[in-house]
């Protein structure tokens, strides 16, 4: 009974011991000569392989990021700019500041201002449904409410809204990864600059349509009215194909518009004050009769007139 | 003679040939119509008229977009009052002519008598120039242009040309009413097609629950003296009248993947699509009008109809011919159960295709969706032999080169799978997102090459 032991136990020795030396040999011989900033990088990144960077998983970042010296075709949006520091530092080069961004639902065709037209009921993916058919509204641009959005979102940043059916977005989960912007068959999602202390302001509508045709589908739509652009004084808004768009890098958030969209269409958000419509357009009348230009107003009384003639 | 089907798949849904009784009744005019730019397979129409414009019923309107698409012609005389976008039933954004109606005037050169003509023109290409520019398009459902479809690619010949009087979706009942009001004609109509295809035989294919069309058919075959031309009696199965399932049927020959009907020497026309050609060769009377049914299961029996409509007709117009949608409707389809589209926007008009406006009750109301059990009935009901549970799932992960190797691409969206599924997962749904995906795969690549 013993000797069996010993022999078990010194043969499993002798054995292990010489496997340890091939695997040794073995482990010199074909070992992969591999950059040590990769590891490095991958452990100052997320871990999320969220795909938002454009490569596959974090490692494939690290990799791209290595090989190629410096950063320029490689930003975290879920690391943000800390991140991308400390990357920059691991590689000894620079990087772009670049602000951070964050996903903005650009529809306001909630229930109330949106009615509802027929019902549907077949599969709940908003990609069914666009290519079904038109919509369960009469706008046939804006949100569809099945949530494909919801569900392409790795961070939780996005939930629908039952009062309203549409998708909120969580600010503080929100990495601005883009995976909902390609997953919305309407294009309603944009990335935009988060913006100082989180204010931004943005047109939440994507109606082409003509103002009439919008406005009938829904109360809150873009109607395409210029207003907005004619009182901008920073020449941040453009109209084109009867939707109103603001340029975030040109915006100066003194709220001028929003105070004059006739439907409400578009939003300012995480302001600390409410705004009070009524002082900004009267600051707008203020200033216009200072300067001496009326446009606006002059405007409309040449159409006026020319329409009487 | 033993009855005929296809081999695989297919389901038996309930016939409900509710209007099958209802004479064709011809519809009054509207005050005003407006016909759609894209009423056929292929490119969207031309508009060659221009706002203000006096216009002739049949005079034609638009002009073909490209190699596969079909001429328009005015389906009523009177002045055209706009050419815009407007909504069709999907809700989608059509180039529609808006047309004022005075009168009923028809263009020079088309016989609107109810004369039989028998006697078929000799020359092949002007009975093909005949069928192109009078615009006939298939009826059956895809809107396919006949001329091209008559017209075989060199060094392909067709030994059969099928005429489809299976009418397999349920409710649908205007094939059948054309086959017993106007047999002459669908006849004369075979006997046309037969001949631009070369003299080749020819079957009507009529399904087994309407033996009044066999039997006006049969007689009509034997008093008009056409050769080669006879009647396949099928038995009662869905989708019998899809193109590949008929032939397998008719000719027990099996149309591979990516495949044509012309591979195997088929050609598959409608019996409406045998009517339009009639006209169209034999009075020149351009596709302008066509049958279609008004049932469902919740109109009474007294208020269901077959109409001969003209295309542009808005459909709540025919509906209020009709005495209005009934109390209870909850869904509203444009063709069969199984194929047809539902209409979100009722102010769409009527195109050459359509073919019936379905009225249907709470009863037909979707489940939802409960998980996939693995039972694979839809695979045993698919008729292109395909596993549509698998391709829902492949398709859930994205992978494209799996659903082209399972075939995705042979799918003809004929909804056996979600018809059969006891658990209601949307599997066509899927599917066709599926199957456009794959499709656009294999147009790109053959694009490069």
């Amino acid at each position: 009974m013993t000797e069996t032991i010993i022999w078990t136990v010194s043969v499993l020795t002798v054995l292990g011991l010489l496997l340890s030396l091939v695997l040794f040999w073995v482990a010199r011989k074909f070992r992969v000569e591999e950059d040590p900033r990769i590891d490095e990088i991958e452990k100052t990144l997320p871990g999320a392989n969220c795909g938002g960077c454009g490569f596959a998983g974090c490692r494939a970042f690290a990799d791209a990021a290595v090989k190629a010296g410096n950063l320029d075709a490689n930003y975290c949006p879920v690391g943000g700019p800390e991140t991308m520091k400390k990357v920059a530092a691991i590689l000894g080069c620079e990087v772009k500041e670049t602000a951070p961004r964050v996903a903005v639902v650009r529809c306001n065709g909630s229930c109330a201002n949106r009615p509802k037209v027929n019902e549907y009921d077949g599969a709940a993916s908003c990609k069914v449904k666009s290519s079904l058919y038109g919509g369960d509204t009469g706008c046939l641009f804006g949100c569809l409410g099945c949530g494909d959005c919801v569900a392409a979102c790795q961070f939780g940043a996005l939930s629908m809204d039952a009062a309203t059916g549409l998708p909120v977005v969580d600010e503080g989960k929100c990495t601005a990864c883009g995976k909902c912007v390609a997953a919305c068959p309407k294009r309603i999602i944009e990335l935009r600059d988060k913006g100082p202390r989180g204010m931004r302001m943005y047109v939440s509508c994507t109606n082409r349509d003509k103002g009439p045709v919008a406005r009938k589908a829904c109360a809150a739509a873009c109607i395409g009215c210029g207003i907005c652009a004619k009182t901008c004084r920073h020449d941040a808004i453009t109209v084109t194909d009867n939707v109103a768009y603001i340029d975030f890098s040109k915006c100066k958030l003194c709220r001028e518009c929003e105070a004059v969209c006739p439907t409400g269409a578009i939003h300012g958000v995480n302001f600390p004050k409410a705004l009070d419509k009524e002082a900004v357009k009267q600051r707008i009348a203020e200033r216009k009769v200072k300067e001496g230009d009326a446009s606006t107003t002059v405007g409309m009384t040449e159409k006026k007139e020319a329409g009487n003639e | 003679m033993s009855k005929l089907t296809f081999s695989i798949g297919g389901i038996h849904p309930a016939d409900s040939k509710l209007a099958r009784e209802s004479k064709i009744e011809v519809l009054p005019l509207p005050p005003k119509v407006y016909v759609s730019m894209f009423q056929h397979l292929g490119a969207q129409a031309q508009p060659v008229v221009a706002v203000g414009d006096k216009v002739k019923a049949g005079q034609i309107i638009a002009e073909p977009g490209g190699f596969i698409s079909a001429y328009v012609h005015s389906p009523v005389s009177g002045t055209v009052k706009a050419i815009a976008p407007r909504k069709d039933l999907a809700g989608f954004g059509v180039m529609h002519i808006e047309i004022d109606v005075e009168g009923d005037e028809w263009a020079e050169g088309i016989d609107l008598s109810p004369e039989l003509v028998t006697d078929i023109p000799e020359d092949r290409e002007f009975i093909l120039n005949r069928i192109k520019m009078c615009g006939v398009v298939g009826l059956g459902g895809a809107t396919f242009p006949t001329h091209v479809k008559l017209n075989p690619p060199p060094g392909k010949t067709a030994d059969c040309l099928i005429i489809n009087g299976t009418e397999c979706e349920p409710y649908l009942t205007s094939d059948f009413r054309i086959m017993l009001e106007r047999t002459d004609e669908i006849v004369v109509g075979a006997a046309i097609m037969q001949k631009v295809l070369g003299g080749c035989k020819c079957v009507i294919g009529i399904e087994e629950n309407k033996p009044e069309a066999i039997s006006a058919v049969r007689a009509s075959i034997k008093k008009l003296g056409f050769p080669g031309i006879s009647v396949g009696v099928l038995k009662k199965r869905y989708p019998q009248g899809g193109e590949k399932q008929l032939i397998d049927a008719v000719m027990r020959r099996q149309v591979k993947s990516g495949g044509l009907p012309i591979d195997v020497g088929a050609v598959v026309q409608n019996v409406g699509t045998s009517l339009a050609v009639y006209e169209a060769v034999q009075k020149n009377k351009p596709l302008v009008t066509n049958v279609m049914t008004f049932t469902g299961n919740i109109v009474p029996s007294e208020r269901q109809h077959n109409y001969l409509f003209r295309i542009g007709m808005p459909l709540s117009f025919i509906a209020e011919q009709a005495g209005g949608v009934p109390e209870g409707t909850v869904k509203l389809v444009s063709g069969g159960p199984m194929m047809g589209k539902a209409i979100a926007n009722f102010d769409a008009t009527t195109v050459k295709g359509t073919s019936a406006i379905l009225c249907l009750g709470e009863e037909t109301r979707r489940h939802p969706e409960t998980p996939c059990i693995s039972c694979c009935r839809c695979a045993d009901a698919c008729p292109m032999g395909l596993e549509p549970f698998l391709l829902k799932k492949l398709y859930a992960v994205g992978d494209t080169a799996a659903l082209e190797q399972n075939a995705v691409q042979d799918c003809i969206e004929c909804g056996c799978c979600q018809y059969s599924c006891p658990a209601y997962v949307p599997l066509l749904d899927n599917i066709r997102m599926a199957k456009a995906q794959v499709m656009g795969i294999i147009r790109a690549r053959n694009a490069k090459k």
